[in-house]
């Protein structure tokens, strides 16, 4: 073992793309892995659990997390690798704030196991199997991590140093960052390691943003052919910059593509699916009740638009149990 | 004496009401029926607010989220706004933040949009009690209990 700082990966219920921005660095990354030692990256390197259970606790300087919390098995890893690390990062979305996974806060886990393992067109399941936390076969014991009813941000699971937003992060994210947890020279804990500001700020078409916007009818992208220098909103199309924070360099709106909110929240904002909403519906063009509804059916999915990586760390956390209705 | 208070069909169950009120309009109403000597519900907790449009949806779910059990808001009459338009801001707020909490397994009952202006103090104490009544059949909204149950999750029971 060399005296290098030592770094950990992790994932729990992701998708794989932090892992994905992680390589994004390209050639950076080979000035990261010069000067760190990576202890444990599951995704890329042969390390298992135990290596990590017979590390000193703090041994590890910093452990990047991705991916939000839905199983006991991710609950206990997040918690070793707490306790094994100086400083633990929420890394991209999920950690941060729940993420896509998070959606699943709509229903529960009766309604998903019914959904995912029996009644989805594709599904042909004529025992009606579904995952079970222990099971018998051939003689032996076979135990799988259980499922919990509510996805969790991984602040809510244990304490959390910085958090690292996106969907994934930018590559110019990741190397501050990681050049900040190298160097030393870190913000106060709890800091979200981006710029506090709106993504309006950053976006090279803020000036064709109109001081009084009314939008009369909301588009999907797929509904129209959006002219690229113009501000998405004032097409009609539904772009949260306004209530997302800055720092990804307005990739999407590059592309034409409206901003999702990956970035989450700034600092100032509890709750980034009601400032969002907030922020949309103040830009209904009509002043009648019905016409407002009218124009409000234009965004068929609030939730889904609106708390799109950030349900289970909203205010609300989850749709009420008692309501989930299941399927059959 | 309303006959509100005198429903029994409730437990002994009190709903605590978070009510948003415009300076302009619903908060004098609010004046004016204490003045008057009205007698209504005092389950709201009023909060003077400038304008309607001032009611940030972060302020309703702040307030389910701490303990309320349900949210009222009063503005001025549609045309009315102090600054012309704040009253259609909430309104247009309000529509979508209904359809989300709605997504969210939220009863549409415990979130209100009235407009009262400054001289319908009677306006007030129907709106009061009613919402108390509705409230106290529905009952608590229980938030905190819902977000302890996360934390304190369990996974799903071994099945024989």
């Amino acid at each position: 073992m060399t005296d290098k700082p030592k770094v950990a990966f992790y994932w729990c219920a992701s998708c794989g793309g932090c892992e994905e921005a992680v390589v994004d660095l390209a050639e950076e990354l080979l000035g990261v892995a010069a000067a760190v030692d990576i202890v444990f990256w599951p995704v890329a390197l042969d390390f298992k659990r135990a290596d990590v259970e017979a590390m000193e606790d703090g041994e590890i300087l910093a452990t990047f997390v991705n991916g939000a919390i839905r199983t006991t098995e991710q609950e206990e890893m997040v918690h070793l690798l707490r306790k094994k690390s100086k400083v633990l990062v929420a890394f991209g979305a999920c950690a941060q704030l729940g993420g896509i996974p998070g959606l699943a806060n709509l229903w529960d886990r009766e309604a998903i196991f019914e959904r995912a393992y029996l009644t989805s067109p594709t599904t042909e399941n004529p025992a009606g199997t579904v995952p079970l936390t222990d099971y018998a076969a051939n003689g032996h014991r076979i135990q799988l991590p259980g499922f919990y009813d509510t996805v969790m941000s991984l602040d809510q699971v244990t304490q959390v140093d910085y958090a690292v937003p996106g969907c994934a992060p930018t590559p110019n994210l990741i190397a501050a960052a990681v050049g900040a947890l190298l160097s030393g020279d870190l913000p106060p804990l709890g800091t979200v390691l981006a710029p506090d500001v709106a993504l309006c700020s950053e976006c090279d078409r803020r000036d064709t943003k109109p001081e009084d916007l009314h939008i009369t009818a909301f588009k999907r992208p797929h509904e129209i052919i959006a002219d690229d220098e113009t501000c998405l909103l004032a097409q009609g199309l539904l772009c949260l910059g306004p209530a997302t924070r800055a720092g990804c360099g307005a990739q999407c709106i590059g592309a034409n593509m409206p901003c999702t909110g990956c970035f989450g929240p700034t600092s100032r904002v509890h709750d980034q699916g009601a400032k969002a909403a907030s922020a949309i519906a103040s830009l209904v063009g009509a002043d009648d009740p019905a016409e407002i509804e009218r124009i409000l059916d234009g965004i068929p999915d609030p939730i889904g638009t609106f708390y799109r990586y950030g349900l289970p760390h909203s205010l609300m956390v989850r749709r009420r149990q008692d309501t989930v209705e299941t399927t059959a | 004496m309303p006959e509100t208070t005198t429903d029994t069909s409730s437990n002994g169950f009190e709903p605590r009401i978070v009510a948003f009120f415009c300076n302009w309009c619903t908060y004098l109403a609010a004046d004016l029926a204490g003045t008057s000597r009205m007698k209504y519900a005092p389950n709201a907790r009023v909060i003077r607010v400038m304008c309607s449009g001032r009611v940030d949806p972060q302020f309703v779910l702040e307030a389910l989220a701490n303990g309320a059990d349900g949210v009222l808001i009063g503005g001025c009459h549609p045309g009315d706004c102090h600054y012309q338009e704040g009253n259609y801001k909430a309104l247009r707020r309000f529509k979508l933040l209904q359809r989300m909490v709605a997504d969210l397994g939220v009863e549409e009952e415990r979130l209100r949009l009235e407009w009262i202006s400054a001289a319908e103090a009677d306006r007030v104490r129907v709106v009061m009690d009613e919402m108390t009544d509705q409230l106290r059949r529905l009952g608590p909204f229980r938030h905190e209990e819902a977000v302890m149950a996360i934390a304190a999750q369990q996974p799903q029971e071994v099945p024989v």
